[in-house]
């Protein structure tokens, strides 16, 4: 080909599909329940796999005695993941598996194993940090300007302190898989967010060459950062078939092993000093901030979050090993802690200055670390202010209306860069006019198919109904995992380039029957006609023209040149407006504002259903969610869904969701949209409590007894 | 019936895995608020006929056919239909009757299939998410859930389609005041609350024109 041909987005005002409300390609299948997830992996040689996992947090194994499942009739493998002298450094730790004809065997089985341990001390907790000890690890202190000159100047001075504890990603499908190794070749079908990378992390485990590994899923049931890897339990799975002579093998954790093993999201605690001057500009920032992410300590906020650009920091940072499950990626990693400790600070800085804190979120514009985001936070915070009715309804912190129920506003901010990861595509169109689009990618239910049929239809002037797609295979072109806000931008960019190198090849053929060169022609509406009106034919009649074979070309998305498809940094202003009843402690949600931009939007309905899913799951974590772990046995209390609340469809109030579509985010490209919105809700929403009841309500979730504690000035 | 079987199998220790104990006394107390267990099960007299542990024969009527199965008794009615029918629409989330991912009409009355033991449903006309509608068909209710995108990755859909049809059964005209007191069985954990809200009313409003016989 002579020129690289353009594959940039057509103009705003002239997309046909793109930018439409088309509804979700899945949907049908979903809401009849015919969508078979990987969990739903039914067959009549299926064996059914279940764990003994370990009840200490901390302990070695002294012995394991398999004997009493291998015993019983219908046992058909038994493989032990923690032999003798195994420390375990967590509970829940998988100790021995077993595969059985029946699920209830396998369960009975694995109970039956028989596990001794040598008990070890444990701590499972992390939020008092003079009670770690030598598990606390200092990060050692970070200092920018000189704060201690700028706190004795600051003409204001604010101190709180803040925590936001573990949480349980709690996919409703858990994480798992099935497995069938026959002789040199594996087919895994697994619930995962990198169907793409899936085999070749597998094979290394199970000493089968990645190409001997075909992995296939259709539908995934939940993710949200904690399904990237084919973990331990997909080798132990092929183990059990290998074992069990080849039949296929599934392998799902039951929620109790779900809620201790699968995936959490790292507490975050902090100590903050804010100083400024009285009109409210911030110059200094002080934290001692500590946090854990299981074993590992981890969990590391970016504090100050966005207003990095504070003159005068100081900051101390530990990291706390638990004898708990390790943490997992959670939409917009540390973003969440970082955006509350930081927005509650700034809070509790406007309430100390007596100061409205939109002013003050907004006097400190200069501070935003995302420099070139400056003037679209401004206009979120008046666009975000104005459907919140900030100016009517906002009163000064403790001033709300008398009775016992207690009514407040609080403001949350959120950055996040997206982008697009690297995707391949290939797009054919064969000579009866049919076209299929191929992509080794998956749909967390975010919409990667509709996005990618919208995008392909684009280009070739198609309706979305013409467009046939497959994903969810490693068989096909390679994407990558589905993480990061960074899939709708490389699948979408991919899809582009090789549907528009499919294009080229369609008007070569097409061209002489129209008599003018191929750059003369363009698809639209069905047809392939000659800019600007003239000469068409249809598309079924320009496809004929291929002939016999088909047209199959390929395109990329390389996340080091994205060629300006994409873009990073979405940024966001979320509002809360809540009740809180000063004698029961119970907060409620009255309404919810999220102004939230993601550049270029290829569908604004599936985008609104992103943003609406991150604050319910926000509300969720903000009101009820917390891991409660016990320092006498080291057990976590609530591993279930009973205990483990969740917000249900009563609890969140009314959302608002304002996508923010202005023409100078649409020409910097797709950008995702997975986290940005998920980051700021416990910020909003603590904020907001605060500014009802007059005191700061310092730990998430802002349960009854959390706020009744900060009311009768028991908070830690 | 005093059998001989009680004399000849050993009683299930303590530490093994009997549902029936569980159900009766944990879930069927803890979870009755939500309107969603079984409630003839829960209250059945203590004179019953005792079966197991090993399998037995099991008529089980679904989507009205009878299907007959060898069960062992604790099989419970989400693991029979998954495991022993292949009806995966109903889904296993929390296994404990607190979800709702595992929700169908037995006798014309929502439950947790999760919380219902597959022998206790026999005699009952059992409805799962895939007798709403033939394939390549929408009940009503699935096609609102589609046209107000509620759902995401679709795990909890199943369920909250089939909690939103025997809702709609007993509240044909709700508010949506009502679809959020009257749906708080089921979790999503997408946050799709939202579109589901919408989805129940208009589907209240298409089956009302729809289906006048129903209402």
């Amino acid at each position: 080909m002579a020129n690289t041909p353009d594959y940039s987005w057509p103009p705003m005002e002239t997309r046909q599909v793109m930018g439409q409300n088309v509804k979700r390609l899945d949907g049908p299948q979903k809401s009849a329940g015919r969508a078979k997830y990987s969990s739903d992996f039914t067959r009549k040689d299926l064996l059914f796999a279940a764990y003994q996992t370990s009840p200490y947090a901390h302990a070695r194994v002294t012995s394991v005695d398999t004997t009493p499942a291998e015993r019983m009739p219908g046992v058909k493998a038994v493989h032990v993941v923690s032999p003798a002298g195994t420390e375990v450094q967590w509970e829940g730790t998988e100790i021995a598996a077993v595969a059985a004809v029946t699920e209830e065997i396998a369960q009975e089985a694995a109970h039956n194993i028989k596990v001794e341990y040598e008990v070890l001390p444990h701590l499972v907790r992390e939020d008092d940090l003079t009670k770690a000890g030598s598990r606390a690890k200092a990060a050692g202190e970070k200092v920018v300007g000189d704060p201690d000159q700028a706190f004795q100047q600051a003409e204001v001075v604010s101190d709180g302190h803040y925590g936001i504890p573990v949480v349980t990603h709690c996919c409703l499908e858990s994480h798992g898989q099935v497995t069938e190794w026959r002789g040199d070749h594996v087919n895994v079908w697994p619930s995962t967010q990198d169907v793409t990378r899936y085999a070749g992390t597998l094979a290394p485990n199970l000493k089968v060459p990645t190409a001997n590994i075909d992995v296939e899923m259709n539908y995934v049931g939940g993710g949200f950062g904690s399904k990237f890897a084919p973990d331990a339990w997909g080798e132990v799975c092929a183990r059990l078939s290998q074992k069990a002579g080849g039949a296929p093998v599934k392998l799902f954790l039951d929620r109790t092993t779900e809620q201790l093993i699968a995936g959490n999201r790292p507490s975050a605690f902090a100590k903050i000093k804010l100083g400024g001057k009285k009109d409210g500009t911030i110059t200094a920032w002080q934290s001692e901030s500590w946090s854990t992410g299981g074993i590992a300590g981890g969990g590391s906020p970016p504090l100050p979050y966005i207003i990095a650009d504070i003159p005068n920091q100081r900051q101390h940072h530990s990291a706390v090993s638990v004898n708990c499950g390790p943490a997992r990626a959670w939409r917009a990693p540390n973003n969440q802690q970082a955006s509350y400790l930081t927005c509650c600070a700034i809070e509790d800085f406007a309430a100390k200055a007596t100061l409205d804190p939109l002013e003050v979120f907004r006097t400190n514009i200069n501070l935003y670390a995302p420099q070139a985001r400056r003037a679209t936070y401004t206009w979120q915070l008046d666009k975000a202010a104005e459907l919140a009715e900030w100016k009517k309804l906002w009163k000064p912190r403790g001033q709300a209306q008398s009775g016992s129920v207690k009514r407040g506003l609080g403001i949350g901010f959120n950055a996040w860069a997206g982008m697009g990861h690297n995707s391949q595509c290939r797009a054919t169109i064969h000579s009866d006019g049919s076209v299929q689009i191929e992509i080794g990618t998956q749909d967390l239910g975010t919409g990667t198919r509709t996005v990618i049929a919208q995008v392909a239809a684009e280009t070739f002037g198609l309706p979305v109904s013409a467009v046939g797609l497959t994903i969810g295979s490693n068989q096909l072109p390679p994407d990558s995992a589905s993480g990061g806000s960074t899939t709708v931008g490389g699948v979408s960019a991919s899809t582009r380039k090789a549907t528009v190198n499919a294009l080229a090849k369609l008007y070569e053929v097409a061209a002489p029957a129209l008599g003018v060169d191929p750059s003369q022609l363009e698809a639209r509406g069905g047809k392939i006609q000659v800019k600007g009106g003239g000469k068409s034919l249809t598309w079924a009649e320009a496809c004929r023209k291929i002939g016999g074979g088909a047209i199959s070309e390929t395109g990329a998305n390389d996340s080091r040149n994205p060629g300006g498809l994409i873009a990073a940094g979405a940024s966001g202003i979320q509002i809360a407006d809540v009740s809180v009843d000063v004698e029961t402690g119970v907060v409620k949600v009255n309404r919810y504002v999220a102004v939230q931009d993601c550049g270029l939007i290829v569908n604004p309905r599936l985008a609104e259903s992103q943003v609406y899913g991150a604050i319910i799951m926000g509300i969720s974590t903000a009101l009820y969610e917390q891991r409660v772990m016990d320092e006498q046995t080291g057990r976590m209390l609530n591993p279930n869904m009973e205990f483990y609340k969740l917000a249900g469809i009563a609890d969140i109030g009314d959302i608002v969701v304002h996508m923010d579509i202005r023409p100078e985010n649409d020409k910097r490209g797709i950008t995702g949209l997975g986290e940005p919105p998920a980051i700021a809700i416990c910020a909003a929403i603590g904020n907001a409590v605060a500014n009802a009841i007059g005191v700061r309500v310092p730990r998430i979730p802002m349960t009854p007894e959390h706020v009744l504690d900060a009311l009768d000035g028991r908070a830690v | 019936m005093k059998s001989k079987k009680d004399s000849e199998v050993p009683a299930r220790p303590p530490s093994g895995f009997s549902r029936r104990g569980f159900i009766g006394v944990g879930i069927g107390s803890g979870a009755l608020g939500a309107g969603l267990l079984e409630r003839p099960a829960a209250a059945e007299p203590a004179g019953a006929a005792v079966v197991g542990p090993q399998a037995v024969p099991v008529t089980l009527n679904i989507n009205g056919k009878p299907v007959n199965l060898t069960l062992e008794p604790r099989v419970t009615l989400l693991d029979a239909l998954r495991n022993y029918i292949g009806l995966t629409g109903a889904k296993k989330a929390c296994d404990r009757g607190v979800c709702g991912s595992c929700t169908v009409m037995l006798s014309g009355k929502t439950v947790y299939a999760c919380a219902v033991l597959a022998i206790d449903a026999q005699g009952k006309e059992i409805q799962t998410i895939e007798g709403l509608a033939a394939p390549g068909e929408l009940h009503p209710v699935s096609a609102a859930f589609w046209n107000h995108d509620a759902q995401q990755c679709g795990y909890c859909t199943p369920g909250f389609v089939m909690a939103a049809t025997g809702f709609l059964k007993e509240n044909p005209s709700p508010t949506e005041a009502d679809v959020r007191h009257g749906l708080g069985g089921n979790f999503c954990r997408c946050g799709t609350y939202m579109g589901i809200r919408k989805a129940v009313l208009e589907a209240a409003e298409t089956m009302k024109k729809g289906r006048p016989s129903n209402g």
